[in-house]
């Protein structure tokens, strides 16, 4: 009885505390929260380097209203995977997106296609909208555009507090809709790569896909020192889906592996019909995504576990697994944090390392399979990142803080023909941050 | 999946009565290093990574721009 009381008592002081420092609040939200940050991400053997500066500032807007933007630009160059497969002894020829050119990958090398490269502005809006005292509407945009692509996104999230703010309900309704615009135009699904200005296999100058994502969600605080969020994603993804750049290897004996080659059949004699034995990928058009997200942090007084765990589903046959966890080790006046990530995934039904002659295409060209891709992407992989951050926070509420990474990625590609297997992605990444309130 | 996960998040709702703080308990859940996203370009570079080297995304929100990332 007495305790209960004094827990009374303790809850009108405390709102008592909070209503005399809700002007303070405000004038404090008037100033912008910035965070700046630079990226920079590298891969191994001369694949893809990323530079990824951005900046990210919100204010609150009148008592309860928020206002979010975000600019992020990106610059990437490289080489990266085009789908064929490394092969001892052999060198292969390929012709670049726009069909005007042509490079050769030496024998036992991986084919990477070194014309990529690209330059990428994105721009994001979350305006917080007040509903009451315990419910709230995030409305967001987001548009982000490359050379040849356009992603154009909008998003509504509903969130009510109950059970004294310790449980939060989050409901969110996602919907983008992307172009791509190919270099040299959208190859047509599973013709032959050409040899080089003897007219591309287009089927199109742009292609578009519609993504929408349902997202139903709960936060909960469990105790003074822990916090719980458990959420479900529905995803359905309609429209082009398949990797415009990507082909697979026609082969006539799948022992060997080898690019059919020369005069049989007469469809892959390149030097008469201008076909090289590789044809363009092809996915369904249709995706469905089951995504079960759960984070859990901890405190323990001085340090922080952040832990997180997502199960993946799709109807293209991919499940996967993502742990995460960090430790924020707490120094004197700043922090230390590694980081550990494993993920794992199976490949998709239509992964393939090949298509065979005689069984998966005719003599004449014609594929008699359904969908095929060769993107190591969608092979059985796992993927190790061990990370480590230094955080210094400073005066004024500002925080300055490195962090650094290497990633391995390994791909499965089942039993294929010495030699022929996907290497090991290795990459680092390095991201400086600081920030600030202006 | 979905029915089992609907269960848990209502089971979690009607079970989530019993937990909690006071609002005077929260010192440290206030705290930037306990927020769910206590760094935001730590989340957002690390989806966008991840994104374009592996075959799933999502599961933290809804949202975000995509790209044609090789």
């Amino acid at each position: 009885m007495q305790l209960k009381k004094i827990k009374g008592r303790m809850a009108v002081a405390t709102c008592a505390l909070l209503q005399a420092t809700s002007p303070m609040a405000s004038a404090a939200g008037s100033e912008w929260d910035v965070d700046t940050s630079f990226l920079y991400y590298g891969e191994a053997d001369g694949r893809v380097q990323a530079f990824e500066p951005a900046i990210h500032a919100g204010r609150a807007l009148g008592d309860d209203d928020r206002i979010e933007l975000r600019l992020v630009a990106d610059a990437l160059t490289g080489a990266t995977p085009n789908g064929a497969y490394a092969i001892d002894g052999v060198a292969q020829t390929f012709t670049t997106p726009s069909g005007n050119s042509s490079y050769t990958i030496a024998p036992g090398e991986q084919p990477l296609d070194d014309t990529f490269h690209d330059t990428r502005i994105a721009l994001g809006a979350d305006y917080t909208q007040s509903l009451d005292r315990m419910s709230r509407i995030i409305w967001g945009a987001n548009l982000s555009t490359e050379y040849d692509y356009l992603a154009l996104g909008v998003s509504a999230n509903y969130a009510r507090d109950f059970n004294n703010r310790n449980t939060t309900l989050n409901i969110g309704l996602g919907f983008n809709n992307d172009s791509v615009d190919p270099e040299g135009g959208v190859p047509t699904e599973f013709a032959p790569m050409k040899v080089a200005d003897t007219g591309k296999n287009v089927s199109g100058d742009s292609e578009t896909k519609t993504i929408t994502d349902l997202m139903i969600g709960v936060t909960q605080v469990v105790n003074r020192k822990t916090i719980v969020q458990l959420n479900l994603t529905l995803g359905s993804v309609s429209g082009y889906q398949n990797d415009p750049y990507k082909i697979v290897t026609v082969t006539a004996d799948p022992a060997t592996g080898l690019p059919v080659n020369g005069t049989d059949p007469s469809f892959f004699d390149s030097g008469v019909t201008g076909n090289l034995p590789y044809v363009y990928e092809k996915r369904p058009d249709s995706r469905q995504k089951n995504i079960l997200f759960f984070k859990a942090m901890h405190h323990l007084e001085e340090d922080v576990v952040d832990f997180s765990y997502r199960y993946y589903s799709d109807d293209w046959g991919i499940n996967s697994h993502t742990l995460g966890l960090k430790y924020r080790y707490q120094l004197a006046d700043s922090y230390l944090q590694p980081q550990v990530r494993y993920y794992s995934q199976s490949a998709a039904d239509f992964y393939r390392h090949n298509l065979v002659l005689g069984s998966d295409i005719d003599v004449s060209g014609n594929v008699l399979v359904d969908y095929a891709s060769h993107d190591y992407r969608l092979a059985e992989s796992e993927t190790i990142t061990l990370g480590l951050k230094y955080g210094m926070p400073m005066a004024n509420d500002s925080e300055f803080s490195v962090r650094a990474g290497l990633i391995t990625q390994s791909v499965n590609d089942g039993a294929v023909p010495a030699g022929q297997e996907t290497p090991d992605l290795d990459a680092m990444m390095l991201q400086v941050n600081y920030s600030f309130v202006w | 999946m979905i029915r089992i996960t609907t269960l848990v998040l209502l089971m979690m709702l009607a079970g989530c009565a019993g937990m909690g703080v006071e609002p005077w308990e929260r010192d440290l859940l206030a705290k930037d290093s306990m927020q769910l996203t206590p760094d935001y370009f730590e989340n957002f570079y690390d989806e966008h990574i991840y994104f374009s080297k592996e075959a799933s995304s999502g599961g933290q929100g809804v949202g975000g721009g995509g790209c044609g990332c090789n």
